[in-house]
């Protein structure tokens, strides 16, 4: 098992953010948390990245307990975190935001080579590779998160909403990329609220109910049931 | 090379060397309104190892620079709790205790000031100055210099890259510290004679505006700043009541029109044709 999370609680002050959530990640798989606006979506991925510190329960990534772990540790162990609203820094150069991608890791011998490569995959930045990432478009802007998040090289990716905001065209694009990255080999957990998209690239899904979870299942089981079509999909 | 050149030329130094202690924690996103607090320690540990103990002059300006490191990184760690105008003003009250600290310190002449022995000639001082300006190209150059940056960018993003955003803000502050004490030691060892009234809030208030004048974004910034400062009044030294008047007015000005400061990056790389600015 790759990621295990335990009966996870989270509290800000007073109010619980997440309660008692179960959650776990296979090598390889994507895996989706659904839920609407102020469900814990985004706190769980903080807590797991552990800018967030849980009040209960118990994180594990690749078999070591890193429930209290600092981040550079876990970001060294293989986890990664792309960001709700990307968090691009705007004076900097893409170039640059690049580089603080990779800023953790030891081996750096093929770190030129694999920026070349998110470069080609990118042209529109490796165009603009010198000047401040202010210039990009909110869907450039969401492709150097990712390939920023690539440097890392980590071994599970976790992305809080990388389509908001984003034009249907580009959301295709943002989802095609994390299906290619999916299938060499890395682990994605996908916080979303454009539920059916998710559902059609992720094996296996959970649904957050203001801090709760109240559904979890194989990602069909799920675009099949009715009440989460009703509460998500705006069919029946 | 005229006298009168000369001392412009070690004036300039001096504020460049001051300037990064103030441009250090800028670029990290810190604001540092006690840098002549910092000067003032350089400057009383190294006079004083000098006048009382005949210490060779690198050791003294070594321990000037560690001893205002060492307050620094105390300064540093709970200011880390304060943000704007908060920092702002407990920079100020460093600075404002480090003068009343030093003005009833009788071993160092209290108000009556405190003669220096060894003399350092302007040379000496532009090298070290010189030293300075490429210790911080190299430092922005490095993971550190990256993580100022970002920091200063967006704090919180900063954090999701693992980077440890209180460490590297500790650190900017307490390196700017240890410039300003090599700033206030080599002052000291070039006039001779060094009083608490030459390192009052004015001097760190101008040191901040020039700063931020000359541009927090690379390290030429600060070196444009200082050439300002420091050169201006005597290019305006013709019309004497009016000089303040007209640096006032250019200061309002540029701040007005030109935020970032005179010196951005990509200016430099226009300027230098380095980086060729693709469509």
């Amino acid at each position: 098992m790759l990621l295990e999370v335990n009966d996870l609680d989270l509290r800000y002050g007073r109010t619980h953010a997440v309660a008692g959530v179960s959650l776990k990640v296979q090598e390889g798989e994507i895996v989706a948390v659904l839920g609407a606006n102020g469900a814990g979506k985004s706190s769980l991925l903080k807590a797991v990245l552990g800018t967030v510190k849980p009040a209960g329960g118990s994180i594990r990534f690749s078999g070591a307990d890193i429930t209290t772990s600092p981040v550079p540790h876990r970001i060294r162990n293989g986890l990664v975190l792309v960001p709700e609203g990307r968090r691009i820094l705007v004076s900097m150069t893409i170039h640059e935001n690049l580089l603080l991608g990779a800023g953790l890791r030891e081996d750096r011998t093929t770190l030129p080579r694999e920026i070349d490569a998110i470069y080609d995959r990118f042209s529109n930045l490796a165009a603009r590779r010198d000047m401040p990432a202010a210039v990009l478009s909110g869907g450039e802007q969401q492709m150097l998160a990712i390939g920023r998040a690539m440097l890392a090289k980590p071994r599970l990716m976790m992305l809080d909403e990388p389509s908001l905001g984003l034009s249907p065209l580009l959301v295709d694009r943002v989802f095609s990329l994390l299906h290619e990255l999916n299938t060499n080999g890395m682990s994605l957990l996908l916080v979303e609220q454009n539920t059916r998209k998710t559902l059609e690239l992720a094996s296996r899904g959970y649904v957050l109910e203001l801090g709760r979870m109240v559904m979890a299942g194989p990602a069909d089981a799920l675009l099949a049931d009715e009440g989460l079509q009703r509460a998500y999909l705006g069919a029946g | 090379m005229s006298g009168y050149v000369a001392g412009i030329l070690a004036v300039l130094a001096i504020n460049l060397l001051l300037a990064y202690a103030v441009f250090l924690p800028a670029a990290a996103g810190m604001i540092n309104l006690g840098a002549a607090g910092f000067m003032a320690i350089g400057a009383y540990v190294s006079a004083y190892l000098d006048v009382e103990y005949g210490l060779a002059l690198p050791l003294c300006l070594l321990a000037g620079a560690v001893v205002s490191m060492v307050m620094g990184c105390l300064v540093a760690i709970p200011l880390l709790r304060t943000k704007g105008v908060y920092m702002v003003l407990a920079t100020l009250a460093f600075g404002e205790i480090v003068s009343g600290a030093l003005i009833n310190m009788e071993a160092v002449g209290g108000a009556a000031g405190y003669p220096v022995t060894t003399f350092i000639d302007m040379p000496v001082i532009v090298a070290m100055a010189v030293c300075g300006l490429l210790l911080v190209v190299y430092l922005l150059s490095t993971r550190f210099g990256l993580a100022m940056r970002s920091i200063h960018d967006d704090e919180q993003a900063t954090a999701l890259f693992g980077i440890n955003v209180r460490r590297v803000k500790v650190m900017a502050f307490t390196i700017g510290a240890g410039f300003a004490g090599v700033a206030g030691a080599l002052y000291g060892h070039h006039y001779n004679y060094i009083e608490v009234a030459n390192f009052n809030l004015m001097l760190s208030t101008y040191t901040l505006l020039y700063v931020l004048i000359g541009g927090t974004q690379t390290a030429f910034g600060p070196l444009v700043g200082a050439a300002i400062f420091s050169l201006m009044p005597e290019m305006l030294r013709g019309s004497e009541h009016w000089r303040f008047v007209i640096f006032a007015v250019l200061i309002i000005a540029t701040m007005a029109l030109r935020p970032e400061g005179v010196v951005t990056r990509h200016g430099l790389a226009r300027l230098f044709g380095r980086r060729k600015v693709e469509g």
